[in-house]
């Protein structure tokens, strides 16, 4: 689907402050993953009669970051509201949450996030910023409402810090959408607000209405790619009915993540009253310059700041370089592997991006550093530079590295250090040839059989040749075969 | 007058008593009265073992109104909604106590959740006053004060959102002091409005009650409204020492005509209170009448905000997690399950919460919310002026005699005058202090004094000097 100018797409992004040691509340972990149910809860976010609830203040640090990041309006003083409305899952029937109203306000309003989509620089305006608090869960023996006779509610999530993020409706299109949502993520990696491998750690709400129609509002998507799959859906969804003559209705649907497909709950007819009033218990938090002033100049390096300088700095290209960036442990990685060799920096990204990053694979790429140190990749390359090693043996000796091998002792082991070239590799080439007749033959009709050579001459070196120099030196002999059988035809 | 408390700790400290005879007389006081006043939801009925030997409360029993949580004892609110709640933790005050080495021998009966003024809104049956069955005992502390009154404990703690430590410390005849806000953790007192809760402490004496707040007042960071103690040793200092009488001539007493010739006042009790007066200028403290109207307005802006906050507070008694349940969630969708079992709130409760819910919705909010919030700020810096430059407030403990027991209390008429001397001190968040002054019959007689925020050491100061001079 291409940029529709009459779609418009604006997101309520939730995201967990997993980085946090605590709840947003009380001194719980914030690590509730894996626990056996209603283990990590205490009597705050259990709502237990009696309970009060402290602000964690690294909370609030971690969201002026990402509003100094986002280039927002930061609020003077933070303050609480609450939110009510009767759900199981919802200890006190009550979330503790900011608003803008009613004498309560967000933590930061207007900002804005740029990104990247086909080339093209794009700046999605963002609304506000809050931090609330994540209910428990609701847990259904059958896996569905529909089919369990009864419910069960874990409330080990209950308090967890939420930190939701609201944009104005500037996208047309999932590719936006997803261009966007890479990068806010990148951002927040960054500023060392959430880890998005964890399961749960963002969920979305998508607001898309097309021109005409009222806003549908689709809750609680997991994923980017059910993000997407729900934006097509519902795009089609509502320009069918808009076809049909139908008018389309405000309303809240669910992301059925089974059938792929939205489900209407039920038509808004007017907005809920949550009945916000600014929480008694919480007083205000005054946000004073100095302490703007002090975060704003420990900032960690964000992710443009890093593509640039990994573009100017080390020449790594527009692309790799925002591959790099795109994963934080990655660039880091990089810079570290670039402190201790002189091998130029576009060469060591590439081979990091296009060959370790397939060994380490996706899931362990937070602990690449410990997989291959930086130390031993960067001696690998720095012999890659000084030619004593070809750039065959790198792409063998990487998986190697990634299993648990030492830089120095693979290569001693394998026999794959000294690089055999000039006259000592045209010798090895001349005997290859003479004992591959029928394979030289093949070469002289196709030149693409020429492959199959470089490849004896590379078993024959002990991969320790250049591939490329292998294959001048073979057409070289072979041109020179094809020049003596025109001399004879000619006699 | 010589404080039991401290004579029986120090008598513990030289070995000179036997840790349990304290107790044990309570509990055998408990059981005679009990029955009788019905003072108690849930009472210890043996005596704890292993009884702590040292500690500035070792060996002292002491009643806890039941909206305090206590691990393990059932706290009730005196709703039929936690009719069998057994929290799993203890409250900040009651770890100080325990810690201490006093003794909870039970959980008092109370208005329902602390909404009342007379204590007839327990779902538990109402407590009689033990100076006469007849009479209410006042709310919502009202087993608290009858506690103390009938000489079962000398130490009890009470909660006063809107006068619920005062009014009945001032209709059985005992003291009660509402502390500063934020000077009491509230950590594990079940939440009425949390803007103007505080626990105070109720005592037969002026140095038992200044003993008792000297152990309990402390910053607990758990509260996030905590403040804690900035008077050292100081209270406990006045607990201990001899009243001291230059405190009346420190001070300046000031009487607001509005909180006095209420149109709802009672004449005799008017006139008991004017001879107080009298005592207390004869002894060298300065009296002097002023006149603020908008003190009348102080009932109309509590209600809005405690209606409101309870609204909100109330809203986790559903029966999910804790205490009980009229019908199964299995049976019914979500909406029927939580109106069914929320039925369980008796009639004031509910009265409180849908006026609450009310006042927060949509288009009402900036009709009476916004505008309390607002008449709040105003009252506090009009109060703040009279407080200046050593002024203390100075109203009838109650300007009515106790009501009687049967007293319909939809009809609200007669407790308006009781209202606003009371409530200004939780809507400004100042310490307050109800001190026994007499009796008319059978009637207690008191005075309650406003100072300005923590000046809880010179109220217990004048606490002491007015108990010598009217005991």
């Amino acid at each position: 689907m291409s940029s529709d100018t009459d779609v418009k797409i604006g997101l309520e992004i939730h995201v967990q402050l997993t980085s946090l040691k605590t709840k947003l509340f009380c001194s719980c972990s914030s690590d509730y993953r894996d626990k056996p149910p209603n283990t990590n809860v205490c009597p705050v976010c259990l709502g237990l009669p009696g309970s009060l609830p402290v602000v964690n203040q690294k909370a609030i640090e971690k969201a002026l970051r990402v509003a100094i990041a986002l280039n927002m309006k930061i609020a003077e003083k933070i303050s609480w509201a609450r939110k009510h409305y009767f759900y199981p899952d919802l200890p006190k029937n009550y979330q503790i949450t900011q608003y803008e109203g009613k004498g309560v306000t967000s933590i930061a309003k207007e900002g804005y996030l740029e990104y990247h989509v086909n080339g093209n620089v794009k700046r999605a305006r963002i609304r506000r910023i809050n931090l609330e608090e994540d209910p428990g869960k609701i847990v259904y023996h059958t896996g569905s409402m529909l089919t369990s006779k009864y419910s069960l509610i874990d409330y080990n999530r209950s308090g967890i810090a939420l930190l939701e993020i609201v944009t104005e409706p500037d996208f047309s299109s999932p590719r936006e959408v997803l261009a966007f949502l890479h990068e806010l993520r990148t951002l927040l990696e960054y500023l060392d607000i959430a880890d998005f491998k964890l399961e749960g750690s963002m969920r979305v709400d998508v607001n898309i209405s097309l021109a005409g129609g009222s806003r549908v509002e689709v809750k609680n998507v997991g994923s980017l790619s059910d993000i997407e799959a729900a934006i097509v859906y519902e795009v089609t969804r509502q320009r069918s009915l808009a076809e049909k003559g139908v008018k389309v209705e405000m309303e809240t649907r669910h992301w059925d993540q089974e059938r792929k497909v939205t489900v209407g709950t039920r038509t808004k007819e007017s907005e809920e009253d949550y009945r916000y009033f600014p929480d008694p218990n919480l007083p205000p938090v005054y946000i004073s310059p100095n302490m703007l002033e002090d975060l704003s100049k420990t900032m960690p390096e964000l992710p443009q700041t890093v593509r640039k300088k990994l573009v100017q700095v080390y020449g790594v290209s527009e692309y790799l370089s925002s591959v790099l960036v795109s994963e934080k442990k990655l660039a880091e990685y990089f810079e570290e592997v670039m402190k201790r060799t002189n091998i130029d920096g576009d060469r060591a990204a590439s081979i990091i991006v296009n060959d370790l990053v397939g060994w380490v694979g996706e899931e362990r790429m937070n602990q690449i550093d410990k997989i291959v140190p930086a130390s031993e990749l960067a001696e690998l390359l720095e012999l890659l530079k000084s030619g004593t090693i070809t750039i065959k043996i790198v792409k063998e000796a990487i998986p190697e590295l990634v299993s648990g091998k030492r830089t120095r002792e693979l290569l001693a082991s394998k026999g794959w250090i000294g690089k055999v070239s000039g006259h000592e590799l045209a010798e090895i080439v001349d005997t290859v040839l003479k004992e591959n007749a029928n394979a030289v033959t093949d070469a002289l009709n196709n030149p693409k059989a020429i492959q199959h050579l470089v490849g004896k001459v590379m078993e024959a070196t002990n991969k320790r040749a250049d591939p490329k120099e292998a294959f001048e030196l073979i057409s070289k002999k072979l041109e020179e075969f094809k020049a003596k059988v025109r001399l004879q035809e000619d006699r | 007058m010589k404080s039991r408390v401290l004579n029986f700790v120090e008598d513990l400290r030289r070995g000179a008593a036997d840790q349990y005879k304290y107790v044990e007389k309570a509990l055998e006081e408990a059981a005679k009265k009990d029955p009788k006043f019905n003072i108690f939801i849930t009472l210890k009925g043996e005596i704890p073992e292993n009884l702590a030997l040292s500690g500035k409360l070792a060996g002292v029993p002491i009643a806890i109104k039941d909206n305090i949580v206590t691990k393990d004892l059932r706290t009730t609110c005196a709703s039929r909604i936690l009719e069998n709640f057994v929290p799993k933790y203890s409250a900040t005050v009651v770890k100080i106590l325990e810690k201490e080495g006093a003794v909870i021998i039970g959980k008092t009966n109370m208005d329902e959740f602390a909404m009342g003024a007379l204590g007839t809104t327990s779902a538990f049956g109402p407590t009689l006053n033990p100076l006469d069955v007849k009479l209410s005992p006042g709310g919502s502390s009202s087993g608290s004060a009858a506690a103390v009154s009938s000489g079962i404990v000398d130490l009890a703690l009470g909660s006063d959102t809107g006068g619920s430590v005062r009014l009945p410390a001032a209709w059985t005849g005992v003291f009660g002091l509402k502390p500063t806000y934020g000077a009491v953790s509230r950590f594990g007192l079940i939440s009425y409005a949390d803007s103007m809760d505080q626990i105070g402490p109720m005592a037969s004496t002026a140095s038992d009650l200044a003993y008792l707040y000297s152990i309990i007042s402390s910053f607990d960071p758990l509260d996030p409204t905590s403040s804690g103690n900035p008077w050292g040793d100081k209270i406990e200092r006045i607990a201990r020492e001899e009243p001291d009488y230059d405190i009346l001539r420190s001070i300046k007493l000031k009487v607001p005509k509005e909180l006095v010739e209420h149109p709802q006042a009672d004449d005799s009790i008017v006139k008991e209170f004017s001879r107080a007066l009298s005592k207390l200028e004869s002894e060298g403290a300065e009296i002097s009448e002023i006149s603020e109207p908008s003190l009348l307005k102080v009932p109309q802006v509590y209600y809005i905000i405690a209606f409101s906050e309870a609204s909100s507070n109330l809203a986790r008694f559903d029966g999910v997690r804790y205490g009980s349940r009229v019908i199964m969630p299995e049976e019914v969708d979500w909406d029927t399950y939580y109106m069914e079992n929320r039925a369980l709130f008796g009639w004031e409760v509910k009265r409180r919460i849908m006026l609450g819910a009310f006042i927060l919705s949509k288009g009402y909010y900036e009709m009476y919310y916004s505008m309390a919030l607002k008449a709040r700020g105003m009252i506090k810096s009009k109060v703040e002026q009279m407080l200046s430059g050593g002024g203390i407030i100075l109203t009838p403990g109650s300007p009515i005699p106790p009501l009687p027991i049967d007293y319909d209390a939809t009809d609200l008429s007669r407790l308006n005058a009781v209202d606003a001397p009371l409530m200004l001190a939780n809507l400004t968040g100042l310490p307050a202090i109800t001190i026994p002054v007499g009796k008319r019959g059978s009637i207690p007689i008191s005075i309650q004094l406003i100072g300005s925020l923590w000046s809880e050491d010179i109220l217990l100061s004048i606490a002491k000097v007015t108990e010598e001079i009217f005991g």
